[in-house]
């Protein structure tokens, strides 16, 4: 049998406000337990709850940045359950009006594809705490509770069904993770819980159209989780139906330790969380101004610029994406293209050289040790011949330790390309005439010799010796002489 | 409406409420006629009418995002039944 | 002195024909010999109460005294106060201490007002004759075999006895309206929005209001006054200006056009009341009103609705009382959800864990429709009967409770009949419109309540009227025996 798989995900992304989405009580995060729980926060009686106007204009650039519409009226709602981190015994959520509706992101796949991929809504709730499970508290038995979280504005983004393999679905919660930093509603940092997973995934055999039972796996906090996970869950899935078991729809959780997902027993109980339009919250109601107004100083949008890259730049869709990874990024590839006037050189330059230096060393663009301004002259160095490619990567090497800048570092350490033709024709002589064995050996046919004596070259010359250069004149004077 | 033990032994448990096996019956009679009366509700034809959830015709107010509120830990935790280093603490959670 | 009105007690303090102190005093005395007979108070906070009025009595003095400098007065034990037990009537709170003021509390010590204590009442509100109060039911002044209505029922029986100048309470339903009727006393609960939830603990927030129990229409008006208005800390107060109610009262009332809605004299409304409440509709007549029949065809709806929405919101509201982080938690825990399970139920009382199990009920999943947004539904054709009234009258009238005060007891066991007492009353809830109950002409040594109900933000009307009445008749003088 051959199966598809079939994800959608829900991604729930902290909104970087200062304060919680219902109260004035601080979101940095790391404070001591309970210190950044206010009454409101803590459920306390007779609190009641006031919206923050900044997670509103926040999810409202959401909306606009991915096309959607966004809700001129929606509603608050509470989702009751009971849970110790759940301080009323309610979520107040959207639920039948979310704030914004349909619509969609697209990804770049390895091979250059590009596919939409439909987020159905975004909508705006609060953050539960946390509870800590440390055997010596109360003297054994106990959880502790934290509510500090509690509170904390989140925005669920919900996506269509529409991914069908792990890969496509990293590509998209990546794309998602882009956009939050790329509008600035989001800090996305995943170690501090701003940007959590659920899948919804599910195998239906290929061709046919209703969907297969589904399984959540809750609360995925990295890209390489989300694709092992899920790669997991497909194969237990499969395992399941063609050992001719049924798989019954649960939430489950990823155990990265085991690399496995298993059932939240806890959580198997039919859940009834009795919905219903929270009586302290009227309906939010946005004005256009208020629209207008959150969107305005909204930069040009991610896809946009992978579009414009491609097409002003000529780049491939699969560079063009990367170089849009994040703003950052896009802004460094531009200052380079722009300055060095040649885009395609700095884009293998940034998505290779630059890349492979900044992932060694586990840093961000913008901590990047070699700024886009001395990228751009060391390029230009290339550009005008100065510098081979090899020579260029030991310059870079040296901007990267912070030995200056592309012309201090080529005067200082002498790594100008010899281009000097009397100069390489009296050297390349020299070695021709030392090694009368090769030059036979390549005379009789084997061109392999070639190579070696290229290799002199480049060490006698220290690497410096041009190399386009280097090979017509070789090519010349081993010519059999007639 | 007649709500039997099973019914209500769910909606106990939804409503996280201990309940004594022999007054089962009691709030089964109560219930039930709690929603005869409330099935007076059917007589009335409601199609087209839109649900009203709040007696206010007003927009919500927003707030501006500021920080107000300083820890009060100490004072919120004086009232708490049990807590532990800054922690409320409940049996154990078991996810 | 307990006689005296509001503007009386505040002339005399300015005069410092007695002091503050004196007089707190007095209304302390009062209740430590009276309220025995009665239980209206759950809190006595007699030392906090004294340096109170002391502090009134020196800014009296210096001249920075607030418009209730010195007025003794009771609250709702509903509204947190700072370092006073606030228990709501339960045993889930008979341990909580709010760290907080309510707005409610805030404004009217801002104005300068003593607080003698905290009132009993329906345990979390949820009752119409205060016999679920956790404290022990409330009895009726003028006949001690009598219940004095709920849920503000100590409130009500307090201001009665003349325990109090007045006292704050809360009407969800009519628990307002519905003890100033039984006790004879004059209650008024503003429209949705106009007084701030905040710091009042929660029933059912689409109808909850906080309102005042006073002897008289002007002593609402000078406790409105301090109590109204906006408030950022609720989303659902209203921003709308807060006029001079006391300015308000003696406006000519000739003209004015009152509807007597048919649905509210029909059968279940004892044939007394009822002759009570025309006598004094006539009265007003008299005064140059005009009376004419009006119809709010859904009315008879009301309780029902009210039913499915006052439990649902309050099926989630008291979620949070599980024992975690404050009021009563169960002894050795097996596991969480024995926590939850016997913290809640050891807390609540009967009716509170009816009423949670009916709005959990209605809100599940497969009867959400059926119940809870139908209820949604007629509750818009309510409000539609009311406003399409207000188009050709100023004042809705009618009794605020189809019988007199019912004997401890009665109805305890019949919850629907207990519902039903509130027939007259919900509806103006439900459409989060003014209503006040007044007293007019007893039925056999009994009060009567006359209910007066406004379109939103016509406080001043209705006090307006109110007093206007009462400067013509003496019903809401009258005291009962034994509490003169």
């Amino acid at each position: 049998m051959q199966w598809e798989t079939v994800i959608g995900l829900e991604i729930h992304t902290q909104l970087a406000t200062r304060s919680k989405i219902f109260s004035g009580a601080a979101t940095a995060f790391g404070a001591a337990p309970n210190s950044q729980a206010c009454a409101i926060d803590l459920g306390l009686p007779g609190v009641l709850p006031v919206l923050n106007a900044e997670a509103v204009r926040l999810a409202v650039r959401f909306g606009k940045a991915i096309g959607a519409s966004v809700a001129h009226r929606s509603v608050f709602a509470r989702k009751n359950y009971f849970y110790p981190d759940l301080p009323k015994g309610y979520q107040i959520s959207q639920y039948e009006l979310p704030i914004v509706g349909e619509g969609q992101v697209q990804i770049v796949l390895a091979d250059g594809t590009v596919k939409s991929i439909g987020v159905t809504r975004a909508h705006l709730e609060e953050d539960a705490g946390k509870s800590l499970h440390d055997d010596r508290l109360g003297g054994g038995g106990y959880s502790g509770i934290d509510l500090n979280r509690a509170g904390t504005p989140l925005l669920e983004i919900v996506s269509e069904p529409d991914m069908r393999s792990p890969q496509e679905a990293v590509a998209y919660a990546r794309k998602i993770h882009q956009l939050v930093r790329w509008i600035g509603i989001s800090d996305g940092n995943m170690q501090e819980g701003s940007f959590r997973i659920d899948a919804n995934v599910s195998i239906r055999p290929h061709g046919q159209m209703r969907f297969g039972t589904r399984a959540e796996i809750k609360n995925i906090n990295s890209f390489r989780f989300l694709e092992r996970a899920i790669q997991f869950e497909v194969e237990r899935q499969i395992e399941v139906l063609e050992g001719g078991g049924t798989l019954v729809q649960e939430t489950r959780l990823y155990d990265a330790e085991r690399d496995e997902t298993r059932s939240m027993r806890s959580k198997e109980e039919a859940h009834d969380y009795r919905y219903f339009p929270d009586p302290d919250l009227l309906p939010l109601e946005l004005d256009a101004a208020f629209i207008v107004d959150a969107v305005a100083d909204l930069p040009e949008l991610p896809d946009v610029k992978r579009e414009r890259f491609h097409t002003q730049y000529d780049l491939g869709e699969y560079d063009a994406s990367q170089l849009t990874a994040s703003r950052e990024l896009a802004d460094y590839f531009e200052t380079v293209a722009r300055a060095s006037g040649e885009p395609k050189l700095a884009a293998n330059w940034i998505n290779g050289e630059l890349a492979a230096a900044l992932n060694r060393a586990e840093l961000e663009i913008g901590q990047s040790p070699v700024s886009a301004e001395r990228l751009a002259d060391l390029l230009k160095r290339i550009l005008d011949g100065t510098l081979s490619g090899k020579l260029a990567k030991q310059v870079f090497e040296a901007m990267w330790s912070g030995a200056g800048d592309a012309d201090q570092i080529i005067e200082e350490q002498g790594l100008r390309q010899i281009t000097d033709s009397g100069a390489l024709e009296t050297m390349i002589a020299a070695i021709v005439a030392a090694n009368p064995a090769q030059v036979e050996q390549y005379r009789a046919g084997k061109d392999k010799v070639f190579g070696f004596f290229v290799g002199q070259v480049m060490k006698e010359s220290k690497g410096k010796a041009n190399p386009q250069q280097v090979n017509a004149i070789l090519k010349r004077m081993l010519a059999p002489s007639d | 409406m007649s709500l039997d033990a099973s019914d209500i032994e769910k909606i106990a448990h939804l409503a996280r409420l201990a309940i004594a096996p022999e007054s089962i019956e009691r709030y089964a009679v109560d219930l039930s006629n709690i929603l005869d009366l409330v099935a007076r509700m059917d007589a009335i034809d409601t199609t087209g009418v839109t649900p009203m959830a709040h007696p206010l015709h007003m927009s919500q107010r927003l707030r501006a995002d500021r920080v107000v509120d300083s820890d009060q830990r100490e004072l919120f935790q004086s009232i708490a039944p049990l807590t532990e280093d800054g922690l409320y603490l409940v049996p154990k959670v078991i996810d | 002195m307990q006689n005296k009105s509001i503007a009386q007690l505040a002339a005399d303090l300015r005069l410092r024909t007695y002091s503050s102190v004196e007089l707190t005093r007095h209304y302390l005395e009062r209740i430590a010999r009276l309220d025995p007979r009665l239980n209206s108070f759950i809190s006595v906070a007699s030392d906090a109460a004294l340096a109170a009025a002391e502090r009134a009595d020196r800014m009296i003095a210096t001249g920075d005294a607030g418009p209730l400098a010195g007025i003794p007065i009771a609250h709702k034990d509903i509204f947190c106060t700072a370092g006073l037990k606030t228990s709501c009537g339960s045993r889930m709170l008979d341990n909580f201490i709010a760290p907080y003021d309510a707005t409610v509390v805030e404004r009217l010590s801002a104005a300068g007002a003593v607080i003698l204590g905290k009132t009993n009442m329906d345990e979390f509100a949820m009752g119409s004759s205060n016999e679920t109060s956790y404290y022990g039911p409330v009895k009726n002044p003028w006949d001690p075999t009598r219940v004095p209505g709920g849920s503000s029922g100590g409130s009500a029986a307090a201001v009665a006895a003349r325990l109090c100048a007045a006292a704050t309470g809360t009407d969800t339903g009519g628990s307002i309206r519905q003890p100033a009727a039984l006790c004879g006393i004059t209650g008024l609960k503003p429209t949705y929005g106009r007084c701030s939830r905040w710091g009042m603990i929660a029933f059912a927030s689409s109808l909850d209001q906080a309102g005042i129990l006073a002897r008289s229409a002007a002593d609402v008006a000078c406790l409105l006054d301090e109590m109204a208005g906006f408030d950022p800390r609720d989303s659902t107060s209203a921003d709308v200006p807060v006029p001079d109610y006391v300015d308000a009262l003696d406006d000519d009332i000739a003209g004015l056009r009152i509807g007597l809605p048919k649905e509210y004299f029909g059968s279940g409304l004892d044939d007394r009341v009822a002759r009570s409440v025309h006598a004094a509709i006539a009265e007003l007549e008299r005064l140059g009103a005009s009376v004419r029949e009006i119809s709010l065809p859904n009315s008879m709806l009301a309780v029902p609705v009210y039913y499915v929405v006052a439990p649902a919101e309050c099926s989630s509201n008291l979620a949070r009382f599980d024992g975690v982080r404050y009021g009563h938690r169960c002894a050795h825990p097996q596991d969480l959800d024995d926590l939850y399970k016997r913290s809640r139920a050891e807390g609540f009382g009967a009716e509170v864990r009816r009423r949670i199990m009916i709005g959990t009920y209605v809100l599940s999943a497969g009867y959400y429709d059926a119940y809870y947004l139908k209820a949604q539904k007629i509750r818009h054709l309510i409000a539609d009967d009311f406003a399409r009234a207000f188009e050709t009258v100023d004042v809705i009238m009618g009794p605020t409770a189809p019988t007199t005060a019912f004997a401890l007891g009665a109805k305890l066991d019949d919850p629907v009949a207990m519902y039903l007492n509130d027939i007259y009353t919900i509806a103006t809830n439900l459409a989060g419109l003014p209503g006040m109950s007044i007293p007019v002409e007893p039925v056999d040594g009994l009060p009567v309540g006359l209910q007066l109900i406004g379109n939103a933000f016509a406080e001043a009307r209705l006090l307006n009227v109110a007093h206007r009445f009462q400067q013509v008749t003496h019903w809401h003088q009258g005291a009962p025996a034994g509490f003169e």
